[in-house]
């Protein structure tokens, strides 16, 4: 019996051993936090914030950070469950963008706990009401999925905090682009991300025009940002005179997809929209050639199919993949000088491996954008730094740079990030990044 | 109270008519899906439910020897998948797997039926030993904390990513003609593989001594003790032989989805259960049978009834459609399919 115990207690300490390993991988060293500018040595030099003799808080109220203290921002990304692949990248970004930025007024920037968005409504408000729990947070960078956004915002700008995205692309977070608020948006959400209604567009071009197709089928999961992708497509692809033959769902977790790839069956597409998630993307390129009617259709993914654990499957391979367009060149973040391949450069020393998705530069972009607002806002009265939250805002919504990503300026609905998508086409599951850089379309509005 | 049964009862019926009703007329107007379509959706729905059969089989020995479910059971299910994936890897460095399919997937089935096998009966020394004279609340809940624990357990050894098995060979994934239809290899090969698994675990219980020695401790332990069977190596067995079922499972989910993660076990595990439940907990035919027309219903459920009724977007109520059916069946027999009724004092 106490052997048994013992083996109990040996394979709970192996446990914990491991997830203890595991959550140490993606955490920089604190000795020596990694850096994308120390190639560039361009990084903006600590200035002191504004003296004044009086401070008066707003309606949104403000962050008090006494002196010694360190200024309080927040990671809310997917860095758990089998989307982890999503978040981690973000998280990481904003680490070495916090690591560039350098101290702000003389305070360093702390990013503290890591929160996960469970890419689930759920995951986003449960962290949020912790987030929100805490007055010294000034803002937080995430979250990684619009689901969990959209269940995010309503308390994080209740708690006049802002957040931006990285990689929420659902229209209803911002805008319709055409000056209608979208049904989610909240004071205070800002994305570095393109909205998903250029993506609609993009792809809608991509196959009615590039691939000549006239008839279409999307498949989306139920959740804000795959539904609203989907239905941008369908509405430009019609307004490119396609006919849209059926909107399927499947759920998150589903892996028999036979039956929603027969109810896509009828209407003959020739061209399958999949702005899904793995694995349920891998599991529909699995199966879609099983089913009669199916088997030449022309599979066209999104932004969360372009991931490697996608593009190794073999079934993959002939796959169109739109996204962010990646191809950065010598952009350079104006604030800190790094470029892309600076910010690779830092992400591989640091944690040993490549981004495993295309929102890295995003994320690095929207830290930097809060950082420098912050930078800008705050004031200091006897040694107390304040960050007045509405003011914070307010800059936010004037922000104008050049990231990495492209140039950073927000509308007044929050979508702050270049509209730049390009359609790649997968054709080598055995070599993932030529199949990431294989454009076939570009699309800018 | 029986009124209202009856009410509900035919208030069932006459929606099913209706839905399928609206289904025939919309494929006489030729909106519907296709008769390969139809093909399809009945051949996966049968390949699903062998799966859930397999794994049904675990929870209903062990209700039936130890009167508790084993929620853990899917996580079983999962362990052997799992490690049959790393197996399948190698394989296909090696080049075994292209070469020698057949040699390759026997070898990915004995490992994970081993590593199904193996967890299976740790869980049971280690955690529902100890308990086997505590209400059965307890060990019920303990399963569900030791089903959590082999989840992250996995997550944290091997990674949250889904893990993707090597494709199958080209044979098994075009399609071979069988009584006139044309069928998926894959598919055909799942369920001839867990139609003789079932058949082979019939045998053994019927046939066996160790079989006998479990039928005899599911119906009296103290009594089958007496007779002199060794009551703790018949439970070991019972869950092995679960286990082993599992396993099986798993390979038979790797031929079919090609990919496993930590969580894989999760919501095939609850589909288990609701099969046996369906075909009659602690029964193994019915077990079987239970796996087998679940799959069926939510393979074939949302198109045939749900579309009738116009519900844009049907495949995603499939869960919706199986849990209905179960709830159906329990309402017209309370006991499952194949269930026994039990006297007041079994049922405490």
């Amino acid at each position: 019996m106490i052997g048994v115990r013992r083996i109990g207690l040996v394979s709970l300490c192996l446990f914990l051993v491991t997830v203890g390993c595991g959550q140490g991988q993606s955490q920089p060293g604190s000795d020596d936090p990694p850096s994308a500018t120390s190639a560039v040595d361009s990084v903006e030099t600590d200035r002191a914030a504004p003296e004044v003799s009086e401070f008066l808080p707003g309606p949104l109220g403000a962050v008090e950070v006494a002196p010694g203290q360190e200024i309080q921002i927040r990671s809310l990304n997917t860095i758990t469950g089998v989307t982890a692949f999503a978040g981690i990248p973000n998280q990481r970004g904003v680490e070495l963008a916090i690591a560039d930025y350098g101290p702000i007024a003389g305070r360093s920037v702390s990013l503290g706990t890591p929160f996960d968005d469970l890419c689930s409504p759920e995951g986003g408000q449960s962290a949020a009401q912790t987030i929100v729990a805490d007055p010294t947070v000034v803002g937080v960078i995430g979250t990684t999925c619009s689901s969990s956004a959209a269940a995010a915002m309503p308390l994080i700008s209740g708690a006049g905090m802002v957040m931006i995205s990285p990689s929420n692309a659902s229209p209803w977070l911002t805008s319709d682009l055409a000056g209608n608020a979208g049904s989610a948006y909240l004071p205070g959400y800002f994305r570095t991300c393109y909205n998903g209604l250029v993506q609609g567009r993009a792809v809608a071009a991509f196959v009615r025009d590039h691939l000549g197709f006239d008839r279409a089928a999307t498949i989306h999961d139920g959740d804000a940002f795959t539904q609203g992708l989907a239905r941008s497509f369908a509405d430009a692809f019609e307004g490119l005179g396609g006919v849209v033959t059926a909107v399927a769902a499947v759920n998150k977790g589903d892996t028999d997809m036979i039956g929603v790839l027969t109810g896509v069956e009828p209407g003959s597409p020739q061209a399958v929209f999949l702005p899904i998630f793995m694995p349920e993307g891998g599991f529909v390129a699995q199966q879609i050639g099983g089913v009669s009617g199916l088997e030449r259709v022309t599979l066209v993914g999104a932004a969360p199919l372009l991931v490697d654990n996608f593009m190794e499957l073999p079934e993959s391979e002939g796959v169109f993949l739109s996204g962010p367009d990646l191809r950065y060149g010598s952009n350079r973040n104006s604030i800190t000088g790094a470029s892309a391949d600076d910010f690779l450069a830092a992400y591989e020393a640091a944690y040993g491996e490549a981004p495993s998705t295309g929102f890295w530069a995003h994320a690095y972009d929207a830290a930097i954008m809060l950082l420098r607002a912050i930078d800008r806002v705050a004031v200091e009265v006897d040694g107390t730094l304040y960050i007045d939250r509405q003011t914070l805002r307010e800059e936010l919504h004037r922000t104008s740079f050049d990231g990495i990503t492209g140039s950073i300026t927000c509308d007044e609905y929050g979508d702050c990030g270049a509209q730049r998508i390009a359609v790649v086409q997968h054709t080598d599951s055995r070599d993932v990044e030529a199949g990431k850089n294989n454009v076939v379309f570009e699309y800018a509005p | 109270m029986d009124t209202f049964l009856w009410i509900v009862r035919v208030g069932a019926i006459i929606l099913l008519i209706w839905g399928v009703a609206g289904t025939v007329v919309q494929g006489l107007s030729g909106q519907g899906p296709t008769g390969e379509a139809w093909r399809d959706l009945v051949v996966a729905g049968i390949a699903q439910g062998a799966m859930y059969g397999l794994i049904a089989l675990g929870y209903s020995m062990v209700y039936g020897v130890l009167g508790f479910i084993n929620f853990a059971h899917g996580e079983v299910f999962m362990s052997g998948g799992m490690v049959g994936f790393f197996v399948a890897n190698y394989l296909w460095e090696v080049r075994l797997w292209e070469t020698n399919f057949v040699l390759a997937i026997l070898l990915v089935l004995l490992s994970s039926i081993l590593t199904s096998t193996l967890v299976a009966v740790i869980v049971e020394r280690i955690a529902y030993r100890p308990l086997r004279a505590s209400p059965r609340l307890i060990p019920l809940i303990t399963s569900i904390g030791i089903s959590f624990f082999l989840q992250y357990t996995f997550a944290g050894l091997f990674g949250v990513a889904v893990k993707n098995y090597p494709p199958p060979p080209d044979s098994l994934r075009s399609r071979v003609s069988l009584l006139g239809l044309e069928i998926e290899g894959s598919k055909l090969l799942v369920i001839v593989v867990a139609v003789a698994t079932m058949v082979g675990l019939y045998l053994f219980v019927e046939k066996t001594r160790t079989g006998r020695s479990i039928r005899a401790v599911a119906e009296d332990k103290e009594i089958a003790a007496l007779m002199g069977i060794d009551v703790n190596r018949t439970i070991v067995a019972t869950f092995a032989v679960g286990g082993a079922m599992a396993g099986v499972a798993g390979t038979l989910w790797a031929l079919l989805f090609r990919g496993v993660s930590f969580i894989t076990g999760f919501l095939p595990g609850i589909k288990a259960f609701t099969a046996a439940v369906l075909g009659g907990i602690g029964n193994l035919p019915g077990a079987m049978a239970g796996g087998v027309l679940l799959g069926l219903f939510e393979g074939v459920g949302p198109q045939l009834v749900l579309a009738g009724f116009g519900i844009p977007g049907v495949s995603q109520l499939k869960d919706v459609v199986a849990f209905t059916a179960l709830v159906l069946v329990l309402i017209f027999k309370p006991t499952g399919l194949f269930g026994e009724r039990l006297s007041a004092e079994d049922r405490a």
